[in-house]
């Protein structure tokens, strides 16, 4: 995997949403062939979707032809309650920029049969030929979406019960009344977002470094669910400064070594997007470093 | 791939707060426009980056149409980051651009004069207004009213009419102003008959009572009156329960019966300043209602915010001691508009200089010219208010005043799609009307 570090949130926010930019450029999405994203809710994403908005208000960026796939939504919570991932969705990318409805895809969770819900979400992820590039963010548990500790690393789109954690945490955004915290979910399973070609993890801040250490310097563990990205042909990180705090000094230093042996030594023209070296003094060779 | 066994869900699942709709939303195809870019008034506060929807002439709430109808809007329009509020709510304005609401004609004549100022109002982001009438014989009522009922505003017919100021005649001819002396009603002793004759509320038959009762009453929205004349106190009951605003003003009140008055349910003191006994700290009169600790909110009070009228001080003073009750009214006369030069309107001749109107040949103010956008920017030069607050102030306050809060004055799902487009010096750049756009170079007046 690539881990990439930036001074701060704004600097990771900025560079993520930079990166899907350029991705989606040179993917090239058109009517028939669009760019399918795999999107989060929380406080980690909302400077990426600041971005991308600003990137698209200047005619960089259009949403057209891009389908998004939501990772989770709350059971049971109106769709136009102001906390539903819905609303968080609508306020903070949707509003402003031109994606269609159609292309829009959420998990319902006032759907009355939720498990055929569900299994239709899966369904219809395969329909669009599966998701391109899932972004996501990590709990302080280490959790990706809502899959808990303890969830199976295969697991598909289903209705998960919130740790009780997880409840007295989101309180905040229900008047402080944790009898007001839906406490169920319908989420995508840690094996839905493998399936997706390439993912990126945005980890900001301290109280999230614990988290990162437990998922890249240790094993693939279902405690600590993003760990399963060591697995991916293609998963990625950016993560700033402060929540490198819990690393080895000598993963991040190898990490930062990396990078500057690109711009150094190669050139930032030659390096592909997705790390590859385009062309080295003649010889066709392509590396990957993941 | 697997997938979980189904869980017996019943049990856990805690119940939503609102039914989502179980048969889809009925198709509504009606055109959409949504407009980028801007700075909203909305919720008090100000929302930068933010956008409007408008469908069927009012605000629509995005996120149904979005998640539910899955639908982008038809037309989008770029307020190139300038401030949208809601359109401008004039409570007190006599005429404007030659025409003078007061004086009754046919009603084609009298149809074309409310087109003119309605058209030209939206110039300075006038959107709705009450037409006020001078005190009058029951004859000229009679005559006027019936021509005054509430109508919708369109881009091409002009701001929204919301019904008639009547200001008298049940006035103290002690405060008589501007108003003719011999149409004044020195009492009501019938109590609410004797508004009701005046007016022309009833007529001679139990059906064109009827029938007259109802229309003449919807359009009467505010009655300015004297609480202290006999008869008038006791009537302000009936008078708000046939949903009309009461006001006090052109009035001699101690603070003892303008607060009775209030108790009464007065909610309104006309152009407070003027047409009442000035400021006496031992006995403040109706100026006094701005310091009442009476159990009833204090009332709203009208500003007539030229610096002419009222001197800027005097405007700061009221407003730091009720800022929550301002309402700026322009109590504009038909040289309203008109370029400067001479001009014979009705029965008096006067000179319109830019910013004021005097009998000609003489320095005697004959009333108010201000526009209520120029309003709005000098009630902040006086008072350093905030923004906000002086857009409230010809905005909130109005509709909350004539109980059209929902419609009118607001931004938010349901309202009336009424839109003000202003620079950052609060100048009228671009007008809406019940959603559609005016084409301000075309009005002429």
């Amino acid at each position: 995997m690539r881990l990439v570090i930036r001074q701060d949130y704004d600097a990771v926010s900025y560079h993520v949403a930079k990166y899907v930019k350029e991705r989606i450029k040179e993917f090239a999405p058109t009517a028939n062939n669009p760019f399918v994203l795999g999107l989060p809710t929380g406080s980690s994403p909302v400077g990426v979707y600041r971005n991308l908005v600003k990137f698209h208000q200047a005619g960089e960026l259009s949403f057209k032809h891009i389908v998004t796939f939501n990772m989770d939504e709350y059971v049971g919570l109106p769709r136009d309650h102001p906390e539903s991932y819905h609303s968080f969705m609508w306020k903070h990318l949707f509003k402003h920029v031109d994606i269609l409805p159609e292309n829009v895809h959420i998990l319902d969770g006032n759907a009355k049969d939720l498990d055929l819900e569900c299994h239709r979400f899966e369904e219809k992820i395969d329909a669009v030929g599966g998701i391109e590039l899932f972004l996501g963010g990590i709990g302080p548990d280490g959790h990706i979406a809502f899959n808990e500790p303890g969830s199976s690393l295969n697991s598909r789109t289903r209705v998960k019960t919130l740790a009780y954690e997880t409840i007295v945490a989101n309180a905040r955004f229900f008047d402080n009344d944790i009898t007001k915290v839906p406490n169920l979910a319908l989420t995508v399973g840690v094996g839905t977002v493998m399936d997706a070609r390439e993912i990126c993890v945005i980890i900001t801040g301290a109280h999230k470094a614990l988290a990162l250490a437990k998922c890249i310097e240790e094993g693939v563990n279902h405690m600590w669910t993003v760990s399963v990205i060591q697995l991916h042909p293609r998963g990625m990180v950016v993560c700033d400064e402060d929540a490198t705090l819990e690393l080895h000094v000598k993963t991040v230093n190898y990490f930062k070594s990396i990078e500057k042996v690109h711009e150094q030594l190669i050139g930032s023209d030659n390096v592909g997007l997705q790390g590859g070296v385009r062309s080295w003094g003649g010889v066709g060779a392509t590396t990957y470093h993941q | 791939m697997q997938y979980p066994v189904a869980l017996q869900l019943h049990n856990f699942i805690s119940a939503p707060s609102s039914p989502e709709p179980s048969t889809p939303l009925p198709e509504n195809t009606a055109k959409v426009i949504k407009i980028t870019n801007c700075r909203v008034l909305k919720d008090r506060k100000i929302v930068e980056k933010d956008a409007i929807w408008i469908q069927d002439g009012k605000i629509i709430d995005p996120h149904k149409f979005f998640w539910y109808q899955k639908r982008l809007p038809d037309v989008v329009l770029d307020a190139e980051g300038l401030l949208v509020v809601p359109g401008f709510i004039e409570a007190q304005i006599n005429g404007a651009f030659g025409v003078d609401f007061s004086v009754p004609s046919d009603q084609e004549t009298y149809d074309r004069g409310l087109m003119k100022v309605s058209r030209g109002l939206l110039k300075y982001g006038t959107t709705s207004y009450c037409p006020t009438i001078v005190s009058s014989s029951a004859a000229v009522y009679h005559q006027v009213l019936p021509l005054l009922k509430p109508r919708p505003g369109s881009s091409d017919s002009g701001a929204s009419i919301l019904g008639a100021h009547v200001e008298g005649p049940f006035i103290n001819e002690a405060r008589v102003g501007a108003h003719e002396l011999k149409v004044l009603q020195a009492s009501a002793n019938n109590g609410f008959q004797d508004f009701k004759n005046v007016y022309g509320f009833e007529g001679d038959t139990p059906e064109a009572q009827r029938k007259l009762s109802e229309e003449n009453l919807h359009s009467v929205k505010i009655i300015t009156c004297a609480p202290e004349l006999d008869g008038v106190m006791e009537s302000i009951p009936d008078l708000v329960k046939a949903g009309i605003t009461v006001s006090v003003g052109h009035s001699m009140a101690n603070t003892l019966q303008a607060e009775k008055a209030v108790s009464q349910g007065a909610t309104f003191i006309t152009h407070l300043f003027n047409a009442m006994p000035q400021f006496h700290h031992r006995d403040p009169g109706v100026i006094g209602l701005l310091g009442s600790r009476l159990d009833l909110p204090r009332p709203y009070y009208g500003l007539i915010c030229d610096g002419i009228h009222v001197h800027p001080n005097s405007v700061k003073i009221a407003y730091d001691s009720h800022p929550e009750g301002v309402i700026l009214v322009t109590d504009a006369m038909s040289a309203m508009g008109l370029s400067p030069g001479n001009y014979q309107l009705g029965n008096m001749d006067v000179t319109k200089e830019k910013d004021r109107v005097v009998i000609e040949g003489t320095n005697t103010l004959a009333g108010s010219v201000i526009t209520l956008d120029a309003c709005m920017r000098n009630f902040i030069q006086f008072t350093s208010c905030s923004l906000i607050e002086a857009l409230e102030a010809v905005t909130l306050h109005p509709a909350v005043l004539l109980g059209i809060q929902d419609s009118k004055g607001v931004i938010k799902p349901g309202a009336d799609a009424d839109l003000v487009f202003l620079s950052d010096d609060l100048y009228v750049k671009r007008v809406f009307v019940a959603g559609q756009e005016v084409d301000l170079g075309t009005i002429h007046v």
